[in-house]
């Protein structure tokens, strides 16, 4: 075992993940700066060629989006064309963002940065209210089960900070949110140029009693948000040493997807069905009481059972279902060919792989109306809708709203070996 | 709200995807590499690549792609910890490549670019098809954007507007013959997770890291140290100064910030207050403005 030394600045910390969406218009990059900046993890340095690029652009205040348009091509175009990651901790947590770019033909951004993210933030210009992409932001969150929703109301310092105009777009987001069984939702509203509510509570807006958005990130509650009942380990890797000193060691690596793993439980090995015990939970540190999302392990058991990638343990009376017949949701992510009937395709699940035909395409769906067109016959790049699919090997799944490791896929194009899609699994039978 | 349970630290976190990248490699390819460069991100990806496949050994060789200007302090480093972890090492030296002719040293002495023709040759060479690098996406802008498993063509580029799209914990491992993945485990760590990762788990370093007094001389505000691949300008004064690394390379290339980081713990808080300070803009003092420089170096600058 190895000592642990903690400082003051780790002992407290954990991690979240969040995803933010929108265009430049609506402030989110200079929301993001913001938070950079005053949790000091961009450089004063960098700040200041920012200031100098803008003033001589003619920008009336300093353009934060030159911070984080990172690729030469963005920043010439002045355009987000991808996700980026940034990086920035209080003392409390470690936050990553993922920064996605909102207009609707980046759809497959905002769903990557979606598909890990604990946490959603999701801007509107107060002057506006809520426009076609913010529902549409709302809905590919819900689809892609982020648990936290943030609805951020922007630039309030040019509504004059009026409660009422806050209260109606707070009400009618609600209401719209709900429609899409929208998990936790907070509504702030700020002003990320003048940094109101922000870092600490607002004096130009007395009527807000919610928290600042710092605060909120800092302080919303994660832990319960990953699935501690359902057991679901797929094995990654057999570790199998060739070596005289541990010469009959067998351990099955990887990360559990879900529930709660501890030596003695019985569990079942998929897809054969067998049963045995662990024995030992064990990582380069030593054993393991217990194990629980999202560590990574090795598990030993008290029986020699061929078990290989792929495979997945579980418990007796709590299995994924073992299916060929997959019904899910699939965001298309390729602009050079559309999903269509009876093509085939490589799909990777968990840690396994197998190959899919497309056996039916039941509707793309409008993102923006949320309207379903039960006549389209294709999914074109970054189109949604219901699609039926038969696997050559089953799938050790569970419907992606119970388990998003163990419900979600992505497909492979076989001759370009590609991503193409995304995958949200609906019911496996 | 009581104590949290089934609580997993940031580092841990980090740590359990570290983890699960590797095996990943290793599960899904052939060929797979870690290229260990004696800097502190290749020693925590060693570190991490031990713990992944414990008790078993390291499933994969070490590649060092050798400038010929080396910190001895760093090649004693490498070569006791490759025998500790007991796996193949592979040398792939510039040094030669210039003597066959496969490239030509720049003016300035420098072998910075010169490395990458020597890296892909060793690439063809091995017939390596997943490697593993030590960079960090908060280095610099456009790695903010790179994947964790970033496709290369069969001449070993990256192209950033056409990067496949990832999803979940879902990586892409197809490849044609001759393509290859950058594979990068430490993606979502920051310096700081770096440091407090390497006290936590009691890794030792190559000695420069911490402060020590060395010779050096200023050129533009950075402090080099003089060695045989760095001979003295004319007009220069060498002096010695309380020093240490920050980054490590190539010796000829690598400069030093003034420091008084003599420990893990005070490496971490000057690692930490460099980034306060650096807030304090024109007002900053020496110690703190040399280490951004040698940063924005490093974010290629200049």
């Amino acid at each position: 075992m190895t000592a642990v030394v903690e400082t003051p600045a780790q002992r407290q910390m954990d991690l979240l993940r969040f995803a933010t969406a929108g265009s430049v218009d609506d402030g989110k990059s200079t929301l993001i700066g913001r938070l950079l900046y005053d949790s000091k993890a961009i450089f004063e340095d960098q700040l200041e060629a920012v200031e100098a690029t803008s003033r001589s652009r003619g920008d009336e205040y300093t353009n934060l989006a030159l911070l984080t348009d990172g690729l030469r091509a963005e920043r010439e175009q002045g355009i987000t064309i991808d996700v980026a990651y940034r990086y920035f901790a209080t003392p409390r947590r470690k936050f990553i963002i993922a920064d996605t770019p909102g207009h609707i033909q980046y759809t497959r951004n905002m769903v990557t940065g979606a598909s890990t993210a604990d946490l959603a933030l999701i801007l509107v210009d107060a002057r506006k209210g809520l426009v076609e992409q913010s529902r549409r932001h709302a809905f590919l969150c819900s689809l892609l089960r982020v648990p936290h929703l943030v609805l951020c109301v922007n630039k309030m310092d040019l509504v004059d900070y009026s409660q009422e105009v806050f209260d109606r777009i707070a009400d009618e987001f609600t209401s719209f949110a709900a429609k899409l069984e929208a998990p936790d939702l907070t509504v702030i509203p700020i002003s990320a140029l003048h940094g109101d509510n922000l870092v600490s509570r607002s004096e130009n807006m007395p009527w807000y009693e919610g928290p600042s958005l710092l605060h909120h990130l800092e302080h919303v509650h994660i832990a319960s948000d990953r699935n501690l009942v359902d057991v679901r380990f797929p094995v990654q890797y057999v570790i199998r040493p060739q070596s005289t000193t541990v010469a009959d060691y067998r351990g099955y690596a990887g990360q559990v997807a879900s529930g709660i793993m501890k030596p003695g439980d019985e569990v079942m090995v998929l897809p054969s069905g067998f049963t045995t015990k662990i024995t030992n939970i064990e990582t380069a540190d030593g054993e393991l009481q217990e194990a629980y999302p999202p560590m990574s392990v090795t598990i030993r058991l008290a029986d020699e059972i061929d078990i290989a990638r792929g495979d997945l343990i579980c418990r007796p009376n709590n299995a994924p279902a073992v299916a060929q017949d997959i019904e899910a949701m699939i965001c298309w992510m390729d602009e050079t060919r559309p999903l269509t009937v009876g093509a085939k395709y490589s799909i990777k699940h968990t840690t396994r792989s197998a190959r899919a035909v497309v056996r039916g395409l039941q509707y793309r769906l409008d993102v923006n109306t949320l309207h379903r067109d039960d006549s389209a016959t294709s999914l074109a790049l970054n189109e949604i809708g219901r699609v039926k699919l038969r696997t050559t090997v089953p799938l050790l799944a569970d419907e992606y709203r119970r388990n998003r490791t163990t419900g979600g896929f992505i497909i492979i194009d076989e001759s370009s070996n590609r991503t193409v899609g995304a995958g949200m699994i609906i019911e496996a039978g | 709200m009581s104590r949290a349970p089934y609580r997993v630290s940031h580092l841990d976190a980090l740590e359990a995807e570290s983890l699960f990248i590797m095996r990943e490699v290793v599960a899904e390819f052939e060929r797979p590499v870690l290229l260990f460069s004696g800097g502190k991100d290749s020693i925590v990806m060693l570190r991490l690549a031990e713990k992944a496949f414990a008790p078993g050994r390291i499933p994969f060789p070490v590649m060092h792609v050798d400038t010929g200007h080396n910190f001895p302090e760093v090649l004693a480093y490498r070569d006791r910890r490759v025998s500790e972890l007991n796996v193949q090492l592979i040398v792939a030296s510039v040094q030669e490549a210039i003597d066959s002719g496969l490239v030509r040293e720049s003016g300035d002495g420098m072998r910075n670019r010169i490395q990458t023709p020597v890296l892909l040759d060793a690439v063809e060479k091995y017939r390596f098809d997943a490697l593993f690098g030590g960079a960090r996406r908060d280095e610099e802008k456009a790695r903010a954007k790179e994947r964790v498993f970033s496709f290369r063509d069969d001449f070993g580029q990256w192209d950033p507007r056409n990067q496949r799209p990832e999803l979940w914990a879902l990586y892409n491992a197809r490849i044609a013959p001759g393509e290859s993945i950058r594979v990068f485990p430490l993606s979502n760590w920051t310096e700081l997770d770096v440091w407090h990762y390497i006290a936590r788990e009691g890794i030792d370093l190559p000695d420069i890291y911490y402060a020590h007094d060395r010779e050096v001389v200023d050129r533009n505000g950075m402090l080099y140290a003089i060695n045989e691949y760095l001979p003295l300008k004319s007009g220069e004064q060498p002096f010695v100064e309380r020093v240490r690394y920050r980054t490590v390379g190539d010796a000829s290339c690598t400069a030093a910030v003034r420091s008084d980081a003599d420990t893990i713990d005070k490496v971490i808080d000057e690692v930490a207050a460099t980034r306060i300070t650096e807030r304090g803009a024109t007002r900053g003092d020496d110690k703190v403005s040399e280490a951004a420089m040698e940063d924005r170096k490093r974010e290629g600058y200049f």
